[in-house]
Order: C-alpha cells, then structure tokens, then sequence
C-alpha cells in the first residue's frame, strides 16, 4: 500500500530516470535500447532480441545500458523494431543475430549501424523516429505510452503522469464535474457507432440502483484490427486507472474487462498491472484513503465477434452464449445481472486520464466539429506501412494512405480503402479527400468502426470482397434472430454464385433486396451492419456485380472459377521461373521454348503471375 | 398504488395502457393484431424471430413489440409497406429452412407457421438456399424431436430450461448451424429429460411432437383374439372436444365414450376408477406414515414426469415419495387380474390401453417395475391428441355423437378421482378419504378451497379430525425443486405433498391439445379445463373414493386391505436413483 | 450410431480439482473455467462439462452450448501440428485464401478437422495481430509470415519428413 505522497514520490524520482525516454538531449550518460513486444513484433523474434540484448549486456558488463521491454511502436511493417534513446534511433527489421553488432557499433563505439536504421518511403535512412513520415502526421494520445513506457512496471507509468487523473478526481471533484469534463471534450465511444462517452456516463450514474458495474470491452474482433490489443499490452494501467475514474463518476465498485484469449500477450500484461496496482492500493479499498473502493476483473472472451456487441458481451461475462440482448433497454438501466452497467471500448478508456488532466478545451480543440480527439487506426493490406496510426479526427484518407501509409507497394493503383471491418463499407478513389470523422464516413456508406483500415489495389475483386466478408459474418452470426441467421446465408449463397459465374442480375436485386431488410430488422448492431460491405460495394462498384453476372468475368482474377491464367506467347522467353515455382506441376514446356499452363491442374495460386520477369503471365 | 398510464398512437388510434404494457398487447387492447411466431407469453419473450417488429417513428430500424414496452408520446406504425415487406422477406427465410412436408406433418392444421405463410400467401420461396439437416431423435418412448421442421423460436427451451428449470436441451453451436439440441446431441433417452411435454405444448411447428403408438392400437383392434381394455384419465375428456372444434373446457365424456366404442374397444373404463383405488391407498399409507411420523412429508407419486425427475435429481429423498403407483397403472393391474378372472379372459389376451393427457406416462408404463407375473400393466398409452387422431381418422363426426356411459364392472368413479386431472386435486382427494378414515366417519366437509387455484404452489393448513395438518400441493418442476429443496434443508414443516410435473396439473398435460401462442396469451387454458374437472366433481353423486362402491367390492372380493399385501403387490412400486446423463 | 465418448468417467486429475479450487460455484465462472479447461487439455473433454455441470448447477445442454458457440473450444483434441491461418482482412487482402486453399489440398482435410493420424489439424483465426507480416500462418502458436504457397508446401514437406522419420 503507497499512500498519494508515496506515490508522488516515486513520480518525481522515477521522471528524472526516465527523462531519456522523451527528450533527446537527456542529461545522461545512461542509454535505453527500447524493443518492441507487441504481437506483431514478438511474432518475429523480438522476445529473442531482448535475451541477446540482456546476456551481451551483462556479458561485456556494460552498466550504463538498460533493455527495455515496450509496447507497440505502430510501424509493425519494419519489425521487430528496436529503438535507442536518448538519440532516438530507429533500427528496423533487427534479428536476433543483429544484437552483437548494435550493442559493439553503437553503445560501445558510439556508431550508428547503418544497414539496420529505417528506410522511409522515398529510400532514404532515416535516423529518428520523428525524420519517420509515417509519424509526422499523427498524433499521439491513445498510444501516448505505447512505445515509450515498460507496461511491466506501474513506476513507468506513474512516471509519465499515470494515476495523477485519479487522484485529482477522488480528492477534489464531485461526479458531476467529471461527467461535465468528459462530456465536453466531445469524446464519442471509439467502439462503433460513436455514441457521446460523457452522456452514456451520465445516463448510468443517473440509473438508480446500488449496485452498478464498469466494462472494458476490449473484445476487438474486428479481423485486422488490433488497436485495443496494441493499447492494452503497451500501457494497460491507462486502462485500469481510467475504469476507476468511470467507477467513480457512475458510483460502481466493480469493473470488468472483457478480453479476448486470443490476446495472451495483452491478458498477461493486464493481470500484471491489476497485480501492482492492487499492491499500491490503487485498485481496492479506499483508493487514496478516499472512501471510494473498486477493482477489477479479467474475462476471457472465447473467439465470438459478436461479443464485441455490448449485450452480447454481457451475456458472455455473465456465463453465457454470447446472444444479444433486444435494446432498449440500454446497458445503462439495465446491464450486467441486470445492473446498471457502464461499457466502453478500450480506446475510449485511454483518452479519460489526459482529458482530465489537460482539460475538456484541450481534447476539444483537436478534430472537427462533431469529431473529437484523434482515432488510431490498424492501417493494413496493400499499403506500404502497415501498422498502427494515430491521427487527429478530420484527417483524411488520403493523407492516411499516401502520406502516413507511404502508398500502395508494387506501383499498383489505390482500388479502395475499407473502415469499419465486417460492419464498414469501402470508401471509393472518389473518396479519398473524405475527412475522417463520424458522420462523413457515415454519409459515404461507411463507418468508424473500431478502426480497422485496409487498403486495396486495383487486382482486388469486389464481388470476393463482399463474399469474405460476408462468410465472416455468417461464421460470426450468433444465430438467434432470422434474420441475420438466415438472411447473411443467403446473402452469401447469392454472392458465391456470382463469383462461380452462376449468378444473374435478378440475384443482384434479391441481395439488395435481403440487404436491406436485414439492416433494419436485425436485433443487434452485427446484423443490422452485416449487410454494409455489400450495400457499399454495390453502391460503388456495381458495374463488376454486373460483369460477374451478365459477362461471368471477374476482371480481377480472383473468381477462379470465372478465370484462367494464361502465358502470352509473344512476351514469354522461356525461362521457366513461372515453371519452377508452380507448387502444382501445371505448367510445361522445355529449355528456352515457350511456357504453357495446364488449367486442369493450375490451382490459381498466381505464384507464376509474381514470378515472371516480363509480365508475360495474366488474365 | 394506481399504475401510472401511458397515452401513445398505434395506426393513428389514441391509447391509453399501464407502463410497463408491451406494444403488442397495447395494440390488442386496440383490436390491432401483430403477428409474431417466437412469442409464447410469459413463457418464451425474445424478440428472437422479428415477425412482430413494427415502426416506432423516431426510431433507427423497428422496434420489438412482443418485448419493448410503451412510452408517453410513442407513435407506432404496425404495418407500413416497410414492415410488411420485412416480416414477408422474414417468413420467407424462416420458411426457407424448414422442411415444408405440411401434408405428412402431425402438425399440419394446427400449426403456427403454417397459420402465417396462409396468411402471407407465401406462393413460392424467394430465398431458397441450403438447409440444415438434422438426424430425427426418436429413441425416447415420450418424444420425437424433428429438428429439420424446427425454426429457432427457442419456445421449447424457455420451457424446458425457465419453466421446468430442467434444461434437457439448449440451444447448441452458432449461426446459421444453430440447433435446439440435447448434449452432444444425445437421444432425449439418454439425459435429464423428464418427459413432460412441455416442450411440445411450446413448439409451433411439428419439431417436437409425442412418440406416436397409435398404429399398434389398430393392430390390436383389428385382431380377433386380443381383448383391448380402454382407460381413459380425468383430464382427457375435458380436452379432448378442443381437436374437434369445441370449446375450450366443455366436458365431453359422453362422446368420448361412444367414440371409443365405435373404434372398437373390447370395454371402455375410466381412470377415474383406478385413481379412487390410489386415494384409498394412499390416504392409507399417509396416515399409517402420519402417525409412525415416517418420511414426512410424503409426496404424491402419479405423475410419472415428477417421479423420473425426482430419481434423477433428488434420490436421497426418494423415500418421501408414495409407493402407490399412478391411477392408470392400478387400474391395468386390476385388470389383468381380478377384471380377467372374473369375466374369465387370459389376461395374455388383454391388451391395455390408457388415454392419457401426458406422455411421460409412455415411458412410464415401460418401467420394469409396471409388470405383474411378467405381464405390463398397461400395454399402450396414447395421448388425447391421437386418441383424436384414430376418432378423425376413423371418420366419426365427434362433435354429432350421442352419449354413453363406461362400462361395468369397473364404470364407477367418484368426483375425488375426476379433480386428480388438475394441481391439488390429488391433495384435496386424498384429504376427503383420510379424514373419513382418520374419524372413522362420514363427513360433509369435503371442498378444500385452499388447495385449489392455478398457482405454482399452494400451501395450507387443514384441520383434519381435529389435527393441524400442514400440506403443500406444487406444480411445475421449477416448484418441485423448491419444495424438495425444502425438505432437504429440513426446512419443511408440512406432511404432506402433491406434486404434478406439469405447471397447472395433467389439464395441461405434455399430451394435451396443443394452443397456439395467440389463443394462450388470451385464454387461461387452465383455468377453464380445470373447472370443468370441478364441475364433474360438484355433480357427481359420490364425491369420496372411499365411498365408491366398486372399490367396496373389489376389497372384498379380491385385494383384502388397503396397503395389504396383494394391494401392495398390485398397486404400489419402488424407485430407483437414475443418472441424469447416461453418455 | 456416434461414437460413445469413452472418457466420460475419467477420474478428475489434479488440474481439475485445482480447477474447483480456484473458482467458486458461480454459473459467471462456466466460461473461465472452460477457457482453463481448453488450454489445459487441448480440448474440452465430455467428462469434463459433465463435472462443471454438477459443480456450477449447469445443465449439460447449457454448457456444450457454451462450447459449441465458442470457437476457441473443441470437442476434439487437435492435431499434432495445429496450423492456422490468418483469414483476417489484412491477410485475407495479401491473399491468405490461397494459403487456406492449399494447405486444405495438401492435408485433405477441412478447417476445423483433424488428419486421422493425428498429426495435424487446420483452423482459421481472425487476426493474430502479426498484419505487418501478412499473410501469416501459425503452427503451434509459432508465426509464420509473408507466407506463400510455395513457402507453406516447404515448410509441410519438413514436418511429414519428420513425422516419417
């Protein structure tokens, strides 16, 4: 237990120690070389690059070095990422085997290893993260500690500000003036549908009842989309800290997060923070010798998407299969066991502590007028920086595509970006100086979402599109209302039909048709939504809908059965890579002759498409 | 405390209905008629199927009317073209995954679907596409489970699961792959399924119907050398006029009589009779119990549902259970004992039928126990629901027939066996015979208002030959494991128990007729069949089964004593403890 | 006629009765402890929702409802090798159909299913959050990015080899 001048303390002495991390003419001799552990990062070996780290250290016996485990620092496309602070170098795509030369070159010899530093988008090695284009035009709120911070450790959080929200809210506010605070910031739930996070709060505390809960939905289900994760397992306590101030605020004792297993990384990270916060009596009993107690609870999700849905999620904590509940009425009156139940998405959560300490005007003054704050993005697909972006709200596709994202790889064109994942819609070439925020993306067929971004080029096919998602959607259905239960399937069914060629343009008009009754006569936000990514690319793109059912052509090769690859005698030189790397035999042909392929065998992997050096093989 | 009242607007008619009103009762309080499919009142409210979805204007999407309740102000459209194409493209799926085999269906003519693709002129399937297919559960002596014609309205399981607190089954994997299924889809057979019925009474659709033995009947009446014996319980002739048109709660009796006669039944008995012989067993052995005080409470045993639930769920408490077996099963026994001696008949000839409002008692008639030299009690139950069958499919206009009465020996029953057909029944007969044998005398006071009523549990203190004798007469499984949960914390001062598995007793027996989901939310059911049963009781002549001059007989003729030992060979059972899942 | 598990009285081990320890007799645990259970086992083995039906007062058609809505359950042990491949956006995107497709071919086994030898199994998942490394399969947990086909055939021809050794 660490009373508030304890805690203070240990702010004050551990700030001095971490100065490094954040201003590059730190007064110390001391170096951190800072290694990504976020999934994507420790996919890659980044857990072996710590041990390397650590036993060089230790055996050159070098004392002014510390290796610092951290979260995610977004450009998963150049991991693992390694950093050295004070100087703020930015090594990509390090190997284990890499470690020596790093700690030999630069710690010891005072060298920047050059082959290892970060290219950017136009080739050039960039020194910093900040040189980074991918960083200079986004801002950093949500993600404030991600990258920066040991999520291991509560003192690194306390550090940079952490826990300072909910002691000035336990010791010299009322609710109300925290509502008040939240409310006008304009910060909107970062789950969805973006309802206003200070009147859901305000609803709740309204709900008379005595005993009331506080959920984290972090069940980010969304497939390619990983921002919660990424904020849960580089800075979990922002989490905990601000379900306490919501705890608060509504008048709860207890909170929730609902995680999914998926994420062991990230669960790991949070039981370790619940740990050491309990440990100091910020979780528990009398927080701050306040009268006001809370704690928390992990649960475990179990693979459902539709648990990302508020009631589902409920139904899930409370033991169930994850169904639905018919709304209203809302979580707010009635939620967990019935109880008034407060639920925000973990994004949410990790704007509340700086919105208090910085002020409602502060958080205001960034985005647009109906949007505010900033909205991190899992920016992935065909793009050339794949990774996690924050951006002020208003900024617009583009800037995120071209000048964060650095593009679309292989001088492709840009086809169609898709937000919102399962319940979003793509966002047409026509589209790209769109602002993001709320309503205009609402207003182009799209949404918000939790903030997937993926991006695809011209070789992707629409009508596959609308097909993948929508069997995510029926694998995904919980199956308790008919119509999405029934309906999502033969949506599907309609749009398999198209990709096989068998569809006809009646089938164009039963899915608009089901579409549309699907949307309003769903019982939950994942039906009433399913529908989006059809609805949307049938909006823009219906001329290849079209095309697969009147000319049985999928321009973009991707409906096999509508496709065939073929080798163009007059550009083939036959030199037989094509032949080489097919993993099926399906191509013959002997010395410099001319290549051909067996479309009885060919599995339409377009293995040779990206193999041959002349471009020779296509539709 | 006056309820506080809502005015609102459904299709531009002011309303004024308590808070807390649903819209769609709100709208029938209107005379406005939203169709839904899921909806099963007070049993089964979701909103799962959408049928009932209308527009609230304000409102993103529809609003659920079987769930969502009215607001001050509300305006609500029930069927705009909007609606009407929606709950159109709804059926359309919903019909698109059943199979529509309407002409082989039991259900067919009274079933819910099929009610509403009329109504819609449902023509042809806009959206055909693949169907789940689902193996047919007919292992179980009680139920069929045909999953291929069910549609996820989840009524059986709000039954199963919420009313009778069993759970035998559940709704199972996800999506479009759902299924109301079993644990690993085991046979009903083979888990904790009691066998009550109620999941049928539920079901919409023919998903879940009685396994039927009626085909064996007409085996047996068509063959010259068997002697098929007829019962028929209190409950069945109350209900029975319901499958040709009648009224809900008109006595029948009569009729049913001819028409069993004209089917051909050798003799036609009533129940009625065997359940006299139970009273007069077991107010016996309650007072012998009462006055040893020895496993008290005793509880009633002729409701085989109950018995199966108690041997899977409570075995420890199986010595509180009466030992006497169900009116039917004495009733068969005598048959093929004193009835075949006395009209000189092999008793292997006699073929035992019992009418019953219940299915579970199929499996009971199964039990090992129910035999006697080798022989079962009772050979075939059917339910009033396919005694209906064999009157339709023999072509008897039901409704035209004269009345006639049951055949002697054995026609004789008093007003006590009749009330066994509903909850407390059992309790108030049985207390009518043991305070005549506790005095010694014969008394007057012979109405138990106390124990009668339709609620779940109904306790009560009743002075009986000048003792206070506490009795609790519960029906529903959920009840039963209250009290049983009493017991067991020794929180139980009371002596006597009567428990039936059916909420409401065998008038809403799991082989009754079966209502639609609009006719229960409008009717009590019970209540209606029920009085019906009261009635026969006020008029009957004789209203104590110790007073029944066929039971005299037989004791003296043939069984001795009550609770003697061929009484106790013929008429009384043993338990055992069941496992819950046999997997 | 399905197969009757066998396992069904299998005496509780001590994981399990380490497992009634640490949670109480809520039915709000039932998917917690099933998530042990799975993690534990492999598999959520019949004995095992029969135990936790007694324990938390569940029917057992509740619990394997439970189960079967989950996809992180099984009913099934899984194969040696468990490989799974990414079929989220991002991956979906780069083309991970083809990978799903091809490894389907190679094991001729579905998603979901077992190869009769045991040795390997194939799943699906939504995101493993390696999207920078896209498309990604996983064996056992173990990431395997910016996957091919030809890459997948390699690393399969590995594991038989392997196997036949």
């Amino acid at each position: 237990m660490k009373t508030l001048q304890e805690i203070q303390k240990i702010r004050e002495e551990k700030k001095k120690e971490l100065e490094l991390r954040v201003n590059t003419k730190a007064d110390t001799r001391e170096k951190h070389i800072l290694v990504c552990n976020g999934t994507g990062c420790t996919s890659s070996k980044a857990p072996k690059i710590i041990e390397n780290f650590k036993k060089i250290v230790k055996e050159k016996n070098i004392n002014n070095v510390r290796v610092i485990k951290t979260g995610c620092f977004g450009l998963c496309a150049k991991g693992p990422i390694v950093i050295i602070r004070p100087e703020d170098t930015f090594y990509a795509m390090v190997s284990p085997e890499d470690c020596e030369e790093i700690i030999q070159s630069h710690i010891i010899e005072g060298k920047v290893v050059e082959r290892l530093l970060a290219k950017d988008i136009n080739g050039s090695k960039v020194k910093s993260l900040d040189e980074l284009s991918f960083y200079k035009k986004q801002k950093r709120i949500a993600l404030k500690n991600c990258g920066v911070i040991n999520p291991e450790d509560i003192d690194e959080y306390i550090a940079f500000d952490g826990y300072r929200a909910l002691a000035r809210v336990l010791n010299e506010m009322s609710q109300d003036e925290v509502i008040d605070i939240i409310k006008k910031s304009g910060l909107r739930g970062r789950g969805g549908a973006g309802f206003p996070t200070g009147k859901k709060w305000e609803l709740t505390k309204q709900s008379e009842e005595n005993q009331k809960y506080v959920v984290c939905n972090a069940d980010e289900g969304d497939p390619g989309a990983f921002m919660d994760r990424s904020i849960l397992e580089g800075d979990p306590h922002a989490i905990l800290e601000a379900m306490a101030i919501a705890g608060y605020c509504i008048g709860a004792n207890q909170g929730f997060i609902y995680v999914r297993a998926e994420y062991p990384i990230a669960v790991e990270r949070l039981k370790i923070a619940i740990k050491q916060a309990e440990e100091y009596g910020i979780l528990g009993d009398n927080i701050f010798g306040t009268n006001f107690s809370f704690n928390i609870q992990i649960r475990l999700g179990a693979g459902a998407f539709v648990c990302g849905e508020e009631t589902a999620l409920l139904e899930s904590i409370e033991g169930k299969r994850g169904q639905p509940r018919v709304k209203p009425p809302y979580p707010a009156q009635a939620g967990l066991w019935g109880k008034p139940t407060l639920i925000n998405n973990v994004e949410t959560y990790a704007n509340i502590a700086q919105i208090i300490l910085k002020g409602a005007d502060w958080y205001a003054s960034i985005g647009t007028s109906n949007s505010k704050g900033t909205k991190v993005f899992a920016l992935g697909g065909n793009v050339n920086n794949i990774g996690l972006v924050e951006v002020p709200m208003g900024t617009t596709l583009r800037e995120i595509v071209y000048d964060i994202g650095g593009g679309i790889p292989n001088g492709r064109e840009f086809k169609a970006a898709q937000t919102g994942g399962p319940s979003g819609g793509c966002i047409p070439r026509e589209h790209l100086d769109t602002p993001i925020d709320y309503e205009s993306l609402k207003a182009i067929g799209s949404m918000m979402g939790s903030g997937g971004l993926i991006v695809m080029d011209d070789t992707k096919c629409m009508v596959s599109l609308a097909k993948f998602y929508l069997e995510f959607t029926v694998s995904e259905s919980c199956g308790k209302c008919t119509p999405c239960r029934i309906g999502t399937k033969r949506m599907l069914e309609i749009l398999e039909k198209l990709c096989n060629g068998e569809g006809t343009e009646l089938d164009i008009y039963k899915l608009e048709k089901l579409a549309v009754n699907i949307q309003k006569a769903s019982i939950c936000g994942l039906g009433q939504s399913a529908p989006n990514p059809v609805i949307s690319t049938l909006k823009y793109f219906r001329e290849e809908f079209r095309q697969h059912a009147i000319q049985k052509e999928c321009k973009a090769l991707e409906c096999k059965a509508m496709s065939q690859i073929i080798i163009d005698e007059e550009k083939c030189k036959g030199c037989g890579l094509c032949q080489k790397h097919c993993p099926v035999g399906a191509i013959s042909g002997e010395g410099r002759g001319k290549r051909v392929i067996d479309q009885n065998k060919c599995i339409k992997c377009g293995t040779c498409l990206t193999s041959c050096p002349f471009h020779a093989i296509g539709n | 405390m006056e309820k506080e009242m809502i005015n609102l607007t459904i299709d531009n008619q002011k309303i004024t209905a308590p808070k807390g009103t649903t819209i769609l009762e709100a709208a029938k309080q209107a005379g406005i008629d939203i169709p839904t499919l899921c909806f099963l009142k007070e049993i089964n409210e979701v909103g799962d199927c959408r049928m009932c979805i209308v527009e609230v204007e304000g409102r993103r999407g529809f609003a659920t009317s079987c769930i969502q309740t009215i607001e001050e102000g509300m305006v609500v459209h029930t069927h705009t073209p909007n609606v009407l194409e929606a709950r159109h493209v709804i059926l359309d799926l919903i019909i698109s995954n059943h199979a529509k085999d309407c002409l082989t269906c039991t259900r067919s003519g009274n079933c819910e679907l099929q009610t509403l693709a009329t109504k819609f002129n449902v023509l042809n399937v806009e959206f055909p596409g693949e169907m789940t297919k689902h193996r047919i559960d007919d292992l179980s002596p009680s139920i069929v489970r045909d999953f291929n014609k069910c549609i996820l309205c989840r009524r059986c399981v709000a039954a199963c699961k919420n009313v009778q607190e069993i759970g035998a089954i559940d709704c199972i994997n996800r999506g479009f792959e759902s299924c109301i299924s079993t644990t690993y889809d085991h046979s009903l057979n083979d888990v904790n399924c009691t066998f009550c019925g109620q999941c049928i009474e539920a079901c919409p659709t023919g998903a879940l119907h009685e396994k039927e033995t009626i085909d064996d009947v007409w085996v047996k009446l068509k063959d010259p050398d068997t002697y098929v014996v007829v019962q028929t319980a209190p409950a069945v002739r109350v209900a029975l006029g319901e499958e040709f048109g009648m009224n809900i709660g008109t006595n029948v009796t009569g009729k049913m009589v001819t028409a069993l006669k004209r089917l051909g039944f050798d003799k036609v008995f009533d129940t009625n009779t065997g359940a006299d012989f139970t009273i007069m067993e077991e107010a016996n052995e309650f007072i012998k119990r009462f006055k040893q005080n020895d496993n008290l409470p005793m509880i009633t045993s002729c409701s085989p549902g109950w018995v199966k639930y108690i041997e899977m769920n409570y075995p420890e408490l199986l010595p509180h259970l009466s030992t006497c077996k169900s009116p039917h099963q004495m009733f068969g026994a005598l048959i093929k004992t004193y009835f075949a001696k006395k009209e000189g008949i092999d008793p292997k000839k006699i073929y035992m039928v019992s009418v019953m409002p219940c299915i579970a008692k199929k499996f009971e008639r199964q039990r090992t126990e129910m035999q006697n030299d080798g022989l079962y009690d009772v050979d075939n139950v059917i339910t009033t629901r396919e005694l209906s069958r064999m009157i339709k499919q023999a072509n008897i206009e039901f409704e035209k027939l004269e009345d006639s009465q049951f055949d002697n020996p054995m026609g004789e029953a008093t007003g006590a066996a009749a009330i066994f057909g509903t909850t407390g029944g059992v309790m108030e007969a049985a207390l009518r015979t043991a305070q005549d044998i506790l005095t010694g005398e014969q008394l007057e006071k012979i109405d138990f208002e106390q124990v009668r009523g339709g609620e779940g549990i109904k306790r009560a203190t009743v002075e009986i030959a000048g003792k206070d004798l506490k009795v609790v007469a519960a029906s529903g499984l959920a009840n039963a494991r209250k009290i049983l949960d009493e017991i067991k914390e020794g929180k139980a001062d009371y002596q006597f128990v009567e428990i039936m598995a059916c909420p409401g007793g065998c008038v809403m027996g799991g082989g009754q007729p079966i209502k639609s989901s609009k006719i229960r939310s409008e009717i009590d059911v019970r209540k209606l069949r029920a009085d019906a049963l009261y009635s026969i009781d006020e008029k009957s002549t004789i209203r104590k089964s110790n007073e029944n001059p066929v039971l005299k007989k037989i004791y003296d003729e043939f069984l001795g004593e009550p609770g003697g030992s061929l009484a106790h060979k013929l008429l009384h059972t043993k338990y055992q403890k069941r496992e819950k899942y046999n997997i | 006629m399905e197969e009757k598990c066998k396992c069904g009285n299998i005496q509780k081990d001590t994981f399990f009765e380490g497992l009634l320890n640490t949670y109480l007799p809520e039915k709000d645990n039932l998917i917690q402890m099933l998530n042990e259970i799975q993690e534990h086992y492999g598999y959520v083995p019949m004995w095992t929702q029969k135990e936790l039906s007694n324990y938390l007062n569940v029917p057992m058609a509740e619990i394997y409802g439970v189960v079967t809505f989950y996809s992180r359950f099984s009913l099934k042990p899984k194969g040696k090798y468990n490989i799974s491949v990414c079929l989220g956006t991002a991956c979906f995107v780069k083309g991970s159909q083809k990978i799903m497709d091809r490894l389907q071919e190679r094991l001729g086994i579905k998603q979901g299913e077992t190869t009769k030898d045991g040795m390997f199994s194939i799943e699906e998942t939504r995101c493993v959050g390696a999207c920078g490394l896209a498309p990604v399969f996983t064996i056992n947990g173990e990431v395997y990015g910016k996957a091919t086909v030809q890459k997948l055939d390699q690393v399969l021809d590995e594991l038989i080899k392997n196997k036949d050794n």
